[in-house]
């Protein structure tokens, strides 16, 4: 009997310890009555009734604008496009770190890996949104292959790309559960995974943009080029850098008890750091974008309402916040760093949607727009991300280091 | 007469390289791009008249239609022309009037359904391998494996593939398959060709409709615009049509090039496996590059600390 209360009393404790972090049950629950918990909780008593509305009641019809003529919506141009390319950073933070020697960004690494990890896998929560037998995601990993498609390979890399972020991020989690012996094997396992993951994202990000070159006619000519793969895959670094820039920045607004050892000008100086390579990535695809206008000679679009909202997009969201990053790295300020690297975000945003919604049949007169539960939907998924990303932050050693287990660079 | 400049660089190239590796592919038939054996149809825009008949028959042989039967008085609606309509999952062909007239003053229609691709681009953009081109040349759709994702609608420069997406449980692409069962089983021709009052459609075999068609023209050069939609549009389509005026004017897709569309992604899929070897390589290279940096460094820190 009493072996089975002590069993129970640790078991409690460890739950506590654990989930309620550390807190009696009760006095967690009070502290989850938050403004921004009761916002949360509006999203969800919206988002989970058009879920099941969604899933078990009214299907793709009464909850979208799809059509023949538009089959991808906000779902899609959002959710999946923007997801995947905003979730860049831990690709890019991994490698700079682990293989490229940058060992100054390491504090950087793990709230990137997270991001990337979550990013992804709420990428596949709004997919299955937009898939007409979502129960039938592993198709093309188990019953039947279309070796020939673009979206076979995106498919296959979303879904190894998951498993080999999660195996980035798994030295946290053991650390976590104190579980020492097996987080040596999962630090060890790390490099390895970095490796697979940049061939991996290298590929998806671009093959991301490839599944555009079926699409000839249809993508504006200002938009469409045979280099569309190396476009996404570039601008998907860039967003992968600012969009660390942009969450740390709210990672110390919001945690700032969990960053509370860390030296402010020190972050600045990193924050300012992937500033100065944001900017150099910029210019190259600035540069990029307009071989592809030569290359595809497509100059005489450029004196139409497409071509001004082309221009507006390289001059305004890629070009200004190229110059921005060099004022700002220049002027050593961290500030107007972070506040282009939300335009530069933006800018990302914008071609996404641009490329797969805005531009998309431009030779029909027929437009979408999407239906409010598109963004209803939309708003919830990124709003699970959120706090799942917070669920994990205030658990996991994330944000600072674990103090059993020093950083080894 | 169908071999084209291609085909023969095709057949060559194919030769060459069974020259290169050996004897054992030497054998091997020649991959060749066009089937003279696959079946089309060539519609005659000239000799529509709009009675939407082929609808109607569409609707019946696919299982559209209401099992007591559509009364086919539904069809001689004119007003349908008012709007510009396009292929949906409940109408696998559509007449449109796109608004030009002919030399007497009567409007153009045109009929409208899958184009049934040689190279098609829905069957290269299905990550589930749900479209084939059957041998007989239609171009067909496996529900049973299909994911939903839409892919296929947007690869297609016809706009063909429809959607329901009003189905909750089991959404599906829905398109023509050129009477499949009709043609291959039960010896039938499709059921709008059967149907059509005014013989707009011949269905035969694919090189015999251009042979026919480039005599139709030759016959009356006055009558007809030079130019056989479907030959070469995307590589070529089984689905064939000749006109009276001109394409552009009937809201054909006349921007299209000659290129097949799984043209357009091959040359970034063939760069998959450099990605995939050359990467690792010069990703541990680096790694090895950085990590020898520090070595070196701790060497040097070493070498100061010990003099």
């Amino acid at each position: 009997m009493s072996d089975t209360s002590g069993e129970a009393v640790t078991w409690q404790a460890l739950l506590a310890d654990k989930l309620f972090m550390g807190q009696p049950f009760k006095r967690y629950l009070r502290g989850l009555v938050t403004p921004f918990n009761a916002v949360v909780l509006i999203i969800m008593c919206v988002g989970i009734p058009i879920t099941v509305y969604r899933f078990l009641i009214g299907g793709l019809e009464p909850t979208t604008n799809l059509t023949d003529n538009s089959p991808w919506g906000l779902w899609i141009g959002f959710d999946v496009l923007c997801g995947v390319a905003l979730a860049a950073g831990g690709f890019v933070l991994g490698s700079a770190v682990h293989l490229f020697g940058m060992r100054q960004y390491y504090p950087l690494v793990r709230p990137a890996i997270l991001t990337g990890f979550l990013g992804y896998f709420f990428v596949v929560v709004g997919l299955c949104y937009d898939l007409g037998r979502p129960w039938r995601l592993p198709y093309p990993m188990i019953v039947s292959y279309g070796v020939t498609s673009v979206m076979f390979l995106v498919g296959w890399h979303v879904a190894t790309y998951l498993t080999v972020q999660f195996l980035e991020f798994c030295p946290a989690i053991f650390e976590w559960l104190g579980w020492k012996k097996v987080r040596k094997w999962a630090v060890w396992l790390t490099i390895g995974a970095t490796v697979f993951g940049v061939i991996l994202s290298t590929l998806h990000q671009s093959a991301l943009g490839a599944l555009f070159l079926l699409a000839k006619g249809k993508v504006h000519p200002l938009w469409y080029s045979p280099y569309i793969p190396i476009f996404f895959f570039t601008s998907a670094v860039i967003g992968g850098i600012t969009m660390v820039i942009f969450e740390s920045m709210l990672s110390h607004r919001v945690f700032h008890s969990q960053v509370a050892d860390h030296d402010p000008a020190e972050t600045d100086r990193l924050v300012i750091g992937l500033g100065k390579a944001a900017s150099v990535l910029l210019f190259t695809y600035f540069c990029l974008k307009w071989i592809g206008v030569a290359h595809g000679q497509t100059w005489k679009y450029l004196n139409t309402g497409y071509g001004y909202w082309f221009l507006l997009e390289m001059f305004g969201f890629v070009l200004l916040p190229c110059f921005l990053f060099v004022i700002g790295v220049r002027i050593q300020s961290a500030a107007l760093v972070r506040f282009t690297a939300v335009v530069t975000v933006l800018g990302i945003i914008l071609n996404r949607l641009n490329v797969s919604i805005i531009t998309f049949q431009w030779n029909l007169p027929d437009r979408y727009f999407p239906h409010w539960m598109e963004f209803a939907v939309t708003i919830f998924v990124v709003t699970l991300g959120l706090i799942t990303f917070r669920w994990i932050v205030n658990r996991m050693p994330v944000l600072y280091d674990h103090p059993d287990y020093p950083p080894e660079h | 007469m169908t071999t084209n400049r291609r085909d023969f660089l095709k057949v060559a190239g194919t030769a060459g390289v069974a020259a290169l590796v050996g004897g054992r592919t030497a054998g091997a038939a020649p991959v060749r791009r066009i089937s003279d054996d696959w079946m089309g149809v060539l519609t005659d825009l000239s000799l529509c008249i709009g009675c939407r008949k082929c609808e109607w028959a569409c609707r019946k042989v696919n299982g559209l239609a209401p099992e007591e039967g559509e009364p086919m008085q539904a069809y001689e609606d004119k007003s349908v022309f008012e709007q510009r309509r396009r292929m949906d999952a409940e109408n696998f062909t559509v007449v449109d009037r796109p608004g030009p007239v002919d030399s007497k003053g009567n409007p153009i229609y045109v009929k409208k359904q899958c184009m049934h691709c040689n190279e098609p681009a829905c069957a290269s953009a299905c990550l589930v391998a749900a479209f084939h081109k059957a041998p007989e040349a239609p171009v067909l759709y496996d529900e049973s494996v299909c994911i939903g994702c839409r892919y296929c609608m947007i690869a297609c420069p016809f706009y063909v593939p429809g959607y329901s997406y009003d189905d909750v449980f089991t959404p599906a692409v829905k398109k023509c398959t050129m009477c499949f069962d009709l043609i291959t089983k039960e010896d039938k021709i499709p059921a709008c060709a059967e149907i059509c009052p005014e013989g707009v459609m011949t269905f035969g075999k694919r090189s015999e409709l251009i042979e026919l068609a480039r005599e139709k023209i030759r016959a009356a050069p006055d009558k007809y615009v030079d130019h056989i939609y479907g030959e070469y549009e995307v590589g070529g389509t089984c689905w064939l049509y000749i006109s009276s005026t001109p394409f552009e004017e009937l809201g054909f897709q006349t921007d299209l090039d000659d290129v097949p569309r799984p043209a357009l992604t091959k040359t970034f899929l063939s760069a998959v496996p450099m990605v995939l070897i050359g990467w690792p390589a010069l990703l541990i290279g680096a790694y090895a590059f950085t990590n020898r940096g520090e070595e070196s460094d701790r060497e040097e820190t070493k070498h100061i600390e010990e003099g």
